[in-house]
């Protein structure tokens, strides 16, 4: 093969390669890309059925558990909230008044199945996105909800 | 006075790293060798200071001197002294000294180990590995000094975060480190052999063991945080796609293309270009990385109190090295000249294959990792890009990648036989199709597993083909089988033993689809079925335990046949100085699976909610990768490739000789 043909044949490979790559993170991006939302904007922005992450605080006195696993709760962010039931173990940090990130389908306005209660949390007990979800609704005072001193961060992994 | 000792080596050190970046380079540019000559001694002395300082501040984490603000904020003295010097790194400024050590510690070693190398190449290599130790003294000395002192000295400390109390610690931070700062050396080299203009097949030769080393490092050390966030978390997972592992499997990738595209230069004197781009992408995305954990954009057990200064700082330091890495590439790349001429089917055809699966595989982790970041500092929409996206990439492309790994260990050099090679594989091909096909009769479970496992048949068998064919053939002998098994390369039954380490690491993996899941709440006496197993709770206890509150749910574990086969405590333990409680997953493993028992929170009526988990063959995925790094250091010991032997090699590849074997 001459050179430049080997040249064509590299070149055509590694386009192949790219293009194969570029066509699956699209279609990937479309199908399990995970919007996080805090509840006032999943009543502004998602539909139901729609995949989510939903952020917020768990409201003082709104865990119920259930005989069986499951677990209903209530998340807010101070203006709007959103009720939650997940079948399974809460994480270890999982606490009324406390920040908490679920992942799940929006089952109808309003009402939240989720599959997941993520524990990841920082050094003030309080996950990023959540932080972020209340300062957007103006209920979020630095250092509020600090519960510990120490500025070191304890989020997993 | 130690403390201060160890703060004045850390100046020292920069200064000298100052000297090194301008003396030598200086030099080579002029060629005066007087000049040139100063790179090795003042590495090794910068090696020296560093480590001075290291020990520094370990002596006064062992002595719990609480006059040192670092001390204070992670150490407790009830700690036990492993955690003590491994709470060392166990915080921002101490992992960012041990960066640096290691960085120190590469170009000493380098400069000790390179005589053979020429005087131009190695002062400049040197002297690049001068800038970048600069670069990141200068970092710490005035961003995140640990050295810093407190006053009045308090009585007691805050203790290290529970989590990070584990012997993972001692020894996760460190190999992986080893690995990621080890690709700084590849990056020093490759912009040396840019600025010198010497890119040619004794270069290859001259990075391949370091590039090696880097690598084995980097395996291990990945495959450790794999194994400690596994038994650590929980949840019985073992890869969380997390930004924070991204960063680090990135690096793995680009390395490992590397290692491989380095093959090709240093036998056929081609695909320099990509070598060298390679060599200075492994590092960038290192760089990367400690951009990544160490500026605060996330938050993760990995980062610490983060301070906007030192992502700014980390991020000029990163946009300088890549920039600078880069233009250099830019300006000198296209001087360079194609060497040895292959077809597409032959051994350089394949590890090209290899590259461009690996390199895009990067990338889609690239895309993956960054996107959310980049997508939240621009529109403020917050999105997160899980397992299910990089399973959907990173699968397809890895697939192919596997069926080829071991035709490409059969192709020959220049002008490969596809036919004869797919003739050779047949047997193993076959072996593993039966192999998924009795699985998917017998266990059933998801159609990936067994498909999963017979590809990983197909890879560890044929990783071998090459070395029998080698060794074994029609009417020879034992003797001279097990003779020739003595005489081949090192560096061959390195690459068969990394291939089936990475096909053994994909069984274990195929078969967490087998895994058996249950959530049960456990009374003392209770008796638990897990697939083939059953547990019975002995009891509930609790005691203290040096610095922690230890409750625990002893268990027996039993086969079908009531035969006790292990024991495990699963526990949880609640440290008093910070408030917190970590879960002590109770773990026994069988065959090569794995039982494991986590803990939730206890009841109010004093029992325990649990997860059990019973994964079959999960061990395999870390012993793969001890395989992998196993097959590396085998490689690395190969008396061909030793350090030294580079200048003899050099000699024999002259353009002459390649012209020859050209033909």
């Amino acid at each position: 093969m001459t050179r430049k043909g080997r040249r064509m044949a590299l070149i055509s490979s590694a386009l192949a390669v790219g293009g194969l790559a570029l066509g699956l993170v699209l279609f990937a991006m479309r199908d399990t890309v995970v919007f996080f939302y805090g509840p006032t904007e999943a009543a502004e922005k998602a539909k139901p059925g729609q995949r989510l992450r939903i952020g917020g605080l768990v409201e003082l006195g709104s865990v119920q558990k259930a005989a069986d696993k499951s677990v209903a709760f209530t998340v807010t962010d101070g203006t709007k909230t959103m009720a939650v039931t997940y079948n399974g173990l809460l994480p270890d940090l999982f606490r009324e008044g406390q920040g908490v990130v679920t992942e799940g389908v929006l089952v109808s306005p309003g009402v939240f199945r989720a599959d997941s209660v993520l524990a990841k949390h920082d050094e003030k007990y309080m996950p990023r996105e959540v932080a972020d979800a209340l300062k957007k609704e103006g209920r979020w005072q630095e250092g509020a909800a600090a519960a510990r001193p120490l500025d070191s961060g304890k989020k997993i992994p | 006075m130690i403390v201060e000792v160890g703060h004045y080596a850390l100046v020292l050190a920069l200064a000298l790293s100052i000297v090194q970046s301008l003396v030598p380079m200086w030099g080579s540019r002029t060629g005066d060798r007087t000049l040139m000559a100063v790179a090795p001694p003042v590495a090794v002395m910068i090696g020296l200071f560093v480590a001075l300082s290291f020990a520094a501040l370990t002596y006064a984490h062992v002595e719990s001197d609480f006059s040192l603000l670092n001390v204070i904020e992670n150490s407790h003295s009830t700690k036990p002294l492993i955690y003590k010097i491994s709470g060392v790194w166990g915080n921002h400024e101490g992992s960012m000294l041990l960066w640096v050590l290691i960085l120190a510690l590469f170009g000493a070693v380098v400069a000790l180990f390179s005589r053979a190398m020429p005087l131009d190449l190695r002062a400049t290599t040197l002297s690049v590995q001068g800038w970048l130790s600069a670069a990141f003294l200068l970092f710490i000395l005035l961003t995140s000094n640990p050295f810093a002192r407190v006053w009045p000295a308090p009585i007691e400390g805050q203790d290290l975060n529970p989590i990070l109390q584990d012997p993972g610690l001692a020894i996760h931070p460190p190999l992986l480190y080893l690995g990621y700062v080890g690709f700084s050396i590849t990056f020093s080299f490759a912009a040396a052999a840019l600025i010198t203009g010497r890119i040619d097949a004794s270069w290859a030769r001259y990075v391949r063991p370091w590039s090696l080393v880097a690598w084995v490092f980097l395996t291990l050390g990945i495959a450790m945080g794999s194994y400690w966030a596994y038994y650590t978390l929980g949840w019985g997972g073992f890869w969380f796609w997390d930004p924070v592992e991204n960063a680090s499997l990135m690096p793995w990738l680009a390395g490992t293309a590397m290692l491989h595209s380095a093959a090709v230069m240093e036998k056929r004197d081609a695909l320099k270009i990509w070598t060298i781009f390679l060599a200075i992408l492994a590092f960038s995305l290192s760089l990367l990385g400690t951009f990544l954990v160490r500026s605060g954009v996330l938050t993760s057990v990995h980062t610490f109190a983060s301070d906007p200064r030192r992502g700014i700082f980390i991020l000029a330091i990163l946009v300088f090295f890549i920039g600078g890495a880069l233009a250099l590439f830019a300006a000198r790349a296209s001087a360079l000249k194609p060497g040895g001429i292959f077809a597409p089917v032959s051994r350089e055809g394949a590890l090209v294959l290899n590259n461009l699966l690996l390199t895009t595989s990067c990338a889609t982790v690239f895309i993956g990792t960054l996107y959310p970041l980049a997508l939240e500092a621009i529109t403020g929409d917050k999105i997160s890009v899980g397992a299910p996206f990089f399973n959907l990439t990173f699968g397809p492309i890895f697939v192919p990648l596997f069926l080829a790994m071991p035709i490409g260990q059969l192709l020959a050099w220049k002008r490969g036989d596809l036919l004869g090679a797919a003739q050779r594989l047949t047997l193993v091909a076959a072996l593993g199709v039966v192999g998924a096909i009795v699985l998917i009769a017998v266990r059933g479970g998801p159609v990936l597993a067994p498909i999963g496992v017979g590809i990983a048949i197909y890879l560890i068998l044929g990783a071998f083909v090459e070395v029998l064919g080698r060794i074994i053939g029609r009417g020879v002998a034992m003797g001279t089988a097990v003779s020739r098994a003595i005489g081949l390369p090192l560096s061959t039954w390195g690459t068969a033993l990394a291939h089936a380490g990475l096909g053994v690491t994909l069984m274990g993996l195929a078969a967490t689809g087998w895994g058996v899941e249950r959530i049960v709440v456990l009374h003392p006496g209770d008796l638990v079925e897990l697939g083939p197993w059953s547990l019975k709770v002995e009891q509930i206890t609790s005691a203290k335990i040096a610095n922690y509150q230890q409750t625990s749910a002893p268990m027996t574990v039993r086969s079908s046949a009531g035969v006790v086969v292990a024991q495990i405590n699963p526990a949880r333990r609640a440290f008093q100085t910070r408030q917190m409680t970590t879960t002590e997953a109770g773990i026994a493993t069988l065959d090569f699976g794995q039982i494991y028992v986590s803990l939730a929170e206890q009841r109010p009526d004093g029992n325990f909610d649990a997860r059990l988990y019973w994964k079959p063959l999960v061990s395999l995925i870390w012993i793969g990768a001890l395989i992998m790094a196993l097959g590396g250091s085998i490689s690395l010991a190969d008396r061909r490739l030793r350090i030294g032997v580079a200048k003899r090699a050099a000699k024999r590849l002259t353009p002459s000789s390649l012209a020859q074997a050209a033909e």
